[in-house]
Order: structure tokens, then C-alpha cells, then sequence
């Protein structure tokens, strides 16, 4: 694969694209968890598929290559923007607007496809991932996400850490809303990055499953966020050899290396390897 | 004459939805002093919790006026001033993957500002606050792993790491033991005496007549704002009218509580 990566550009796009993605989602994906929001994931990429279904409609309405990931990205902010507006409508419902925003984003995603006359070869890769699909304005777009994460999570750090570990005391503090909001389109935009290496159906879990796993060998959150984007980067360039050697879509390899290592980590959780304390006083 | 810490004029609060509205505040009046300690007290479903997230601006003034620092509560914007511990059962995420050290770290978020990250001097006031609370030693735990008692004591940290001029309580006592309890308090004293003004809201009426320098009772509209000493003297048709069931004071050891027909209170 050494050899590959320095002889097609293709290959060493993907692997770049990769090693972005597993370091943005696992980052991101730690916000997610705590806050138990991993659902949303989810229904953000169905609503990226439908995006991208449109887009390819679209190509085939006009004529002309439009990047699918374009409409992806447009349609997953949009898609975040309605999550936020239905968790307000349902205040004491809010999980409801996951169900809603999926189904809207599947729905769409038959409708374009069945106007742009069925499956591709294009999909397929957007689905589950591909190892050949990252171009080179692709690489700059995930670039640029990447860039706009770090920046994120670098500036708002502590903000985001309070309003994940305890919203009433960050909303007595005042801590302004529009940082959740913020923080729901970067979800989007990470979303639509990594989703060209793991492919739509799997990118939640490339934001959850290192995150789970760091979550049994951890105990501060800074200690979380390091460890879940070790895990997520093994994941990626284990992920990546095998598909390339067994000729096999990204997505399902680096996930199930991902579910390998959380595996590993609650077995050595279980036995004892790596002990939290108990409690030293009792109260 | 100095503005009062807190200012109450006339506050209503009615909750509505589309079937019914429910009177929760009636015509409330209040002042709060600059290094008083006061108690808010009344019975479940009295509006304690209504009239603190009115106080501390989580809810939105309908009627009234409130004013902190006698700046009104409607564009008050230094809530680094204002120190907050609440239940903590109610307040924070179970197994959260937090240490002790970066959840009273947390506190001084808002005094930093955004994009501002914490510094060597943050942390300096990370330091003495854990050892004001007594527990340095816990700052590299986990905090889902800590007991009751130690985990109100880090929220009490989280809540005094700015130095707040006001500090604010709600419930902090609840499944906290007497040991403890007494060192909770030992440590609002510590604060008081350096001129920290105090609201502490609570049902536990025993421990409060022997704390607290003003009680003020609130069942829906303010039924009594006085003195500690004050408070120890209303006749049980008073207190009763308050709690709506028959009720007492009763001393027992060095304490008093209350007690009614089905038990201590």
C-alpha cells in the first residue's frame, strides 16, 4: 500500500481524506456522546444522502458533473438547523426530531433516486464508502472542514465542555446558545467530511465507536478526547490497508476495526487492566 | 445608601400551556443585603425553584422588576458575580468522564470569556479553592466516582473558584450527612465573613433558624421575611398557615426543627 500511496494520487487523496476524518470525528463525536446525542449523527447522514442523491439528480437534470458532495454538506446543515427548530417545538419530546429529520432524509433520497433512474456505481461509494471516490477538490473541501473543526473545538473548548456536562449551570452562567447551534452545524460539516472514506450508512459510528472505546480507559475528558482520536486514527489507516489489500469498501473495515478496539478496551476494562478508584469516603 | 444585593419588587410568575395557567409567585417583595445570609424556605410546590430561576435570569420576568447590584436582571450581564450550587442529583451528567480539577475549572468559564483558555492563574485559583473545600486530593478523580458528600463539596468549589460577591443554593444539603453537613456550613461562615451575600434555599427549616441570619417563608406569596429570632417566635397557627398542615418548631439537642402530625419535617 506504501507503494500505492506514492504512486496514485487517488490513493494517497483517500488516505489524507482518511486520516482527517479520523481525527475531526472522534473529536466532535466526544461533544456527541456526552451529550447523548449520538442519534443525531444518524439522521444527519441520511439527510447528507438525500443531498447527495439530489445532486446527482440534479447532474443528470442539467447535464453537467455537479459535486454531490456539495449538496451534501448544503443539505446536512439545513438538516441541522431543523433538528435544532423541532427540539425547540418539542421541549419535553426532543429525541422526536431525530425520527423526523431521518425520515425526511431518507424519504428524500428514494425520491431523487428514483428520478435519476435508480443506483450507480457513484452511490455505492457514498453509501459505504470508497477508496477510489476522494479527487482533489474533494481533499481541499474535507481540508477545509478539518481546519474549521480543530478551530472550533480549539476556541470553544471550555465553553463546550460546560454546556455538555451540566446545561442548567451554563445556562445560569449565561453561556450563549448560539455555541450549541454552532456546535450542530459543525456536526454536519464533520459529517459530510468523513462520509466520502466511511461511507453514510457508517460515519455515526466513526464519531461513536472510538469515543466508546476511549470511554472505558479513561477518567478526565481531555484524557477522552485524546484517546478517542488514537483509536479513531487506528481505526482509519488499519481500516484503509485492508480495504486496499482485500479489494473491499473502506467504510465496513474501519468500522469493524473500530468495534475490534472497543472490544479489547471493555475486555481489558473487565479484568482490571486499567482500574478507576472507588470512592475513599463514604458519605 | 448602597443598592441591596437583590431587589424583588412585585413579582408575579404564572406557568401557562394551552389548557391551564398555574399561579406558581404572587406579589413578591424581597431585599437582600450585602452580606446577609437568607434563607428561602416553604413547602413543596411553594415557588422556591420558580423565584431562583427568576433571580438567577434561567426564567423570563412576566411581572415585576428584579434588580442585582441595583442593575436590572433584564440586561444584567455579570454573572461571574454570581455563584451557583444546585441540587446537584438533578444537575449534572452520571459518568461523565470529568475530573474533579476540570469540573471546578469549569467554573470560571464565563469571568474567562469566549475564546479565551484557561492559564496558570486559573489554575493557581483551582488550587486554593480545593483547599478551602478541603479536597485537594481529589482533583485528578473522576467525579461519577466520588460519594454525596465530596461531589456537593466540588460544586460548592465550582460555584466559589470566581470569588463571587453572591452565592446561591439551592438544595445543597439534600442526602448529605451531618458531618458533612456541619463542615458545609462552617464554610458559607468562612464566605459570610468575608462579606459574600448568601441565598440558600432549602425545606429543611431545622438547620436553617440556627444558620441563617433572616428567614423568608414563601408559600405562592412571601408569608414572612424576618429575622432568625424572628422566625423562632411565630406561633404554630402562623407557621401552619404557611405550610398549609398543621406544623411546629420543636428543639431537639442543640438544633430545632420542624415537625407536623406525620412526622419531622
Amino acid at each position: 500500500m506504501i507503494q500505492a500511496l506514492i504512486d496514485y494520487d487517488f490513493i494517497r487523496y483517500s488516505f489524507i481524506s482518511g486520516l482527517i476524518a479520523g481525527l475531526i470525528a472522534p473529536l466532535i463525536g466526544t461533544f456527541i456522546v456526552i451529550r447523548r446525542l449520538s442519534l443525531i449523527a444518524d439522521a444527519l447522514s441520511h439527510v447528507t444522502l438525500g443531498g447527495i442523491t439530489f445532486g446527482v439528480y440534479l447532474s443528470s437534470l442539467v447535464g453537467m458533473t455537479i459535486n454531490p458532495l456539495i449538496t451534501g454538506i448544503i443539505f446536512s446543515v439545513f438538516g441541522a438547523l431543523g433538528i435544532e427548530r423541532l427540539r425547540g417545538v418539542y421541549k419535553h419530546y426532543q429525541e422526536l426530531a431525530i425520527p423526523i429529520i431521518m425520515s425526511f432524509g431518507v424519504a428524500l433520497s428514494v425520491l431523487f433516486l428514483s428520478l435519476a433512474d435508480g443506483f450507480n456505481q457513484d452511490l455505492f461509494g457514498y453509501l459505504f464508502g470508497s477508496i477510489s471516490a476522494v479527487n482533489s477538490f474533494d481533499l481541499i473541501l474535507i481540508s477545509v472542514i478539518g481546519v474549521v473543526v480543530l478551530i472550533f473545538i480549539y476556541l470553544l473548548y471550555k465553553e463546550m465542555f460546560l454546556v455538555s456536562f451540566d446545561e442548567e449551570y451554563a445556562n445560569v452562567m449565561n453561556i450563549s446558545k448560539w455555541i450549541h447551534f454552532l456546535f450542530i452545524i459543525v456536526v454536519a460539516l464533520v459529517i459530510s467530511a468523513s462520509m466520502r472514506i466511511v461511507g453514510i450508512l457508517l460515519v455515526s459510528a466513526l464519531m461513536t465507536l472510538p469515543v466508546a472505546a476511549a470511554m472505558r480507559v479513561t477518567s478526565s475528558f481531555k484524557q477522552l478526547m485524546i484517546m478517542s482520536v488514537i483509536f479513531g486514527e487506528l481505526s482509519v489507516i488499519i481500516g484503509l490497508f485492508l480495504s486496499f489489500h482485500l479489494d473491499v469498501s473502506p467504510g465496513g473495515t474501519i468500522v469493524l476495526i473500530s468495534l475490534a478496539l472497543l472490544a479489547v478496551t471493555i475486555i481489558l476494562d473487565r479484568i482490571g487492566v486499567k482500574r478507576r478508584g472507588e470512592p475513599t469516603e463514604s458519605i | 445608601m448602597a443598592h441591596p444585593i437583590f431587589e424583588l419588587k412585585n413579582i408575579s410568575y404564572t406557568y401557562k400551556d394551552k389548557l391551564e395557567t398555574t399561579p406558581a409567585l404572587k406579589n413578591i417583595n424581597l431585599q437582600v443585603h450585602k452580606g446577609d445570609f437568607v434563607a428561602l424556605v416553604g413547602p413543596n410546590g411553594s415557588g422556591k425553584t420558580t423565584l431562583l430561576k427568576l433571580i438567577l435570569g434561567v426564567l423570563r420576568l412576566q411581572t415585576g422588576e428584579i434588580n442585582i447590584n441595583g442593575k436590572s436582571i433584564r440586561n444584567y450581564q455579570s454573572w461571574q458575580e454570581v455563584g451557583y450550587v444546585s441540587q446537584k442529583s438533578n444537575s449534572f451528567s452520571k459518568g461523565f468522564p470529568a475530573t474533579v480539577g476540570e469540573v471546578v475549572l469549569s467554573g470560571l468559564t464565563k469571568e474567562k470569556g469566549l475564546f479565551k483558555r484557561f492559564n496558570r492563574k486559573d489554575r493557581q485559583k483551582l488550587k486554593e479553592v480545593l483547599e478551602l473545600l478541603n479536597i485537594s486530593h481529589l482533583q485528578n478523580k473522576n467525579i461519577s466516582l466520588l460519594s454525596g458528600g465530596q461531589t456537593q463539596r466540588v460544586f460548592i468549589a465550582r460555584a466559589l473558584i470566581n470569588n463571587p460577591s453572591i452565592l446561591v443554593l439551592d438544595e445543597p444539603t439534600v442526602g448529605i450527612d451531618a458531618k458533612h453537613v456541619k463542615e458545609f456550613y462552617d464554610v458559607l461562615f468562612k464566605l459570610k465573613s468575608q462579606s459574600v451575600t448568601i441565598l440558600l434555599v432549602t425545606h429543611d427549616i431545622g438547620v436553617v433558624v440556627d444558620h441563617a441570619d433572616e428567614v423568608a417563608c414563601l408559600n405562592e406569596s412571601l408569608h414572612f421575611h424576618g429575622t432568625n429570632n424572628e422566625f423562632k417566635n411565630l406561633g404554630e397557627a402562623e407557621l401552619s398557615k404557611i405550610y398549609g398542615f398543621p406544623l411546629q418548631l420543636v428543639s431537639h439537642d442543640h438544633e430545632r426543627s420542624t415537625t407536623s402530625d406525620t412526622g419531622a419535617y
